[in-house]
């Protein structure tokens, strides 16, 4: 194992976090806290309360997932695409690292990176609403099984991708929507039965679920199978990942 | 000795088809510098990349000190150092971070005592804690060797080293591709600069369309290829060629002041006494004469247009 290499990749990757704290850190927390204040404050005091739990506290697992998912794709997506679009990759791919090392590195410190921002929005919700997480140890696990699952999607994104708007493509029209029906605001119990069924086929579901289990223990789905399907997304992009260094697609000609 | 690289029947097919590399063999000799000469798109930044491990080779196997860059990888790329042609740097590292990150890459403790003496070596050190954005195009040059050099590599490859510096620069870097030389390092260039291979190295590889057309040692090559001229000034101008002189390979100028001769360094004689004393018997008297040699850059562009 190249742990200099790999050392060396993680200091640089979460260096380019600290000079671009503002977009990396600073505008998800603003625009997290934007949620609370419309929808937990201002609207969410006319909802009432299910299962003895205001409408703003309700919301909070949703939106740390909405950020997990979008950060998590986008800091990962961006440290692999662009040394490919300066050129710098030929350096990595010169290097005696195996396809294990750079992949542990880049999204090793994507999903830090995601998990910090995750934990800000936490603390951060913790000033307007009342939280409480039942569970904390599977909510650290759903934090980073998310984080590193969407870490290798994203990685995955920054690899197929040929120009910077492909790069924005996925995050804004798909994870967001997924996101946004997949009971971020709501729970799925309360739609009617055929769109409940559909809303089974959105992966997204599976993550808040479990997530907001680990804070209230309330789920739309059972835990067990929440950890099921997000490990199985997990290794779902892992064998993408796996053929793209076996095939050097977009990497090697 | 065991050649530092060796190449046996290399090839590279691009996708859309193009051959890029066709059956290449080629051993390098350790410690050498061999200098890679091809008209563009010859294949030099092809066959440089896939030694390095940026490009995978069609079929061929290619072995660096003893490791194969495919199936021993970690330990052949280790060896090297690769400057690359394009000028492809981060923009907000700064040139101690960047530097320092190459170091890491390639498997290496921490060494900051290695990267102050390649920073100096390299006139970078005073701008170390510069950004990459803000230097010129020379200095980013410096920086991509100085980040092939954090590693210690014992094998150097400089893809078009000098392409667009300045000749203060240009010499620098001869320098110190000489000082490396001597300090074990092996150097396999590329470049458009005759002069450069010329200045530089101890062997030269031509590369035409995929294929290694020549490997000769630089003195030999031009020996062997070179061709010799004698120029004569006359005395007297002269309107014609003498019929007894007509064996000889002669060219008299315009004005008939200038008689030239071209004969082969490697021609078993160089017939020059004959040519003297048969001028000499037929009353042509010279005041001054000259030889000249053609240099690499007539045998390279003599070489390439001939097997076209």
């Amino acid at each position: 194992m190249n742990i200099h290499a790999i050392n060396a990749i993680y200091r640089f990757e979460m260096a380019r976090t600290g000079r671009t704290l503002m977009q990396s850190i600073v505008s998800p927390v603003i625009s997290t806290s934007l949620y609370f204040i419309v929808f937990g404050a201002a609207i969410g005091s006319r909802i009432p309360q299910s299962h003895g739990i205001s409408y703003g506290a309700f919301i909070v697992p949703g939106l740390i997932m909405l950020s997990l998912l979008t950060q998590s794709i986008a800091n990962a997506s961006f440290g692999i695409y662009f040394p490919r679009f300066t050129g710098t990759i030929y350096e990595l791919l010169s290097a005696p690292v195996s396809y294990l090392e750079i992949v542990i590195s880049y999204v090793g410190a994507a999903a830090t990176k995601s998990i910090i921002l995750g934990l800000i929005i936490l603390a951060t919700a913790g000033l307007f609403v009342p939280l409480q997480v039942v569970h904390p140890l599977w909510m650290m696990l759903f934090l980073v099984l998310t984080a590193v699952t969407f870490s290798l999607f994203g990685f995955i994104i920054g690899i197929w991708a040929d120009n910077f708007e492909k790069l924005q493509v996925i995050p804004l029209l798909i994870i967001t929507p997924l996101t946004f029906l997949g009971g971020s605001f709501y729970s799925i119990d309360i739609l009617p039965p055929f769109w409940r069924t559909v809303a089974l086929f959105n992966p997204v579901v599976y993550l808040i679920s479990g997530f907001r289990w680990s804070f209230y223990g309330l789920a739309d789905v059972h835990v067990g199978v929440s950890l099921g399907m997000t490990v199985v997304f997990l290794a779902l992009f892992m064998a993408i990942v796996a053929w793209i260094f076996k095939t050097g697609y977009r990497l090697k000609a | 000795m065991q050649p530092i690289i060796t190449i046996t029947n290399l090839s590279k097919t691009y996708a859309s088809g193009f051959q890029a590399l066709k059956h290449v063999n080629l051993e390098i000799r350790r410690g050498e510098i061999f200098a890679l000469l091809g008209p563009n798109g010859a294949g030099k930044t092809t066959l440089i990349s896939t030694i390095c491990g940026i490009i995978n080779p069609s079929e061929g196997r290619v072995l660096v000190d003893g490791h194969d860059i495919a199936t021993d990888y970690r330990a052949a790329r280790a060896m090297i150092g690769l400057v690359p042609q394009e000028l492809t740097t981060d923009a907000f590292e700064t040139v101690w971070a960047t530097v320092s990150f190459s170091r890491g890459l390639f498997g290496k403790r921490k060494n900051p005592a290695h990267i102050e003496k390649v920073l100096r070596a390299l006139s970078l050190w005073d701008k170390k804690d510069n950004k990459l954005i803000t230097l010129s195009g020379g200095m980013k040059r410096r920086v991509l060797i100085a980040k092939a050099l954090s590693h210690e590599p014992t094998v150097l490859f400089l893809d078009e080293p000098t392409a667009g510096v300045d000749v203060e620069l240009r010499r620098d870097m001869w320098q110190l591709v000489r000082s490396l030389q001597d300090s074990g390092v092996t150097i396999i260039l590329t470049t458009h600069y005759i002069e450069e291979a010329e200045e530089m190295a101890d062997r030269i590889g031509v590369i035409r369309r995929g294929e290694i057309i020549l490997v000769e040692d630089k003195a030999e090559l031009v020996r062997k290829l070179g061709k010799k001229q004698l120029t004569l000034q006359l005395d007297a101008p002269l309107e014609r060629l003498p019929t007894e002189l007509a064996g000889y390979q002669l060219d008299l100028s315009g004005d008939g002041t200038e008689l030239t001769y071209t004969y082969d360094t490697q021609g078993e004689r160089a017939g020059i006494i004959a040519l003297l004393q048969d001028l000499n018997r037929s009353g042509i008297r010279f005041k001054d004469l000259q030889t000249t040699q053609s240099s690499l850059e007539d045998i390279f562009v003599s070489l390439v247009r001939e097997k076209k």
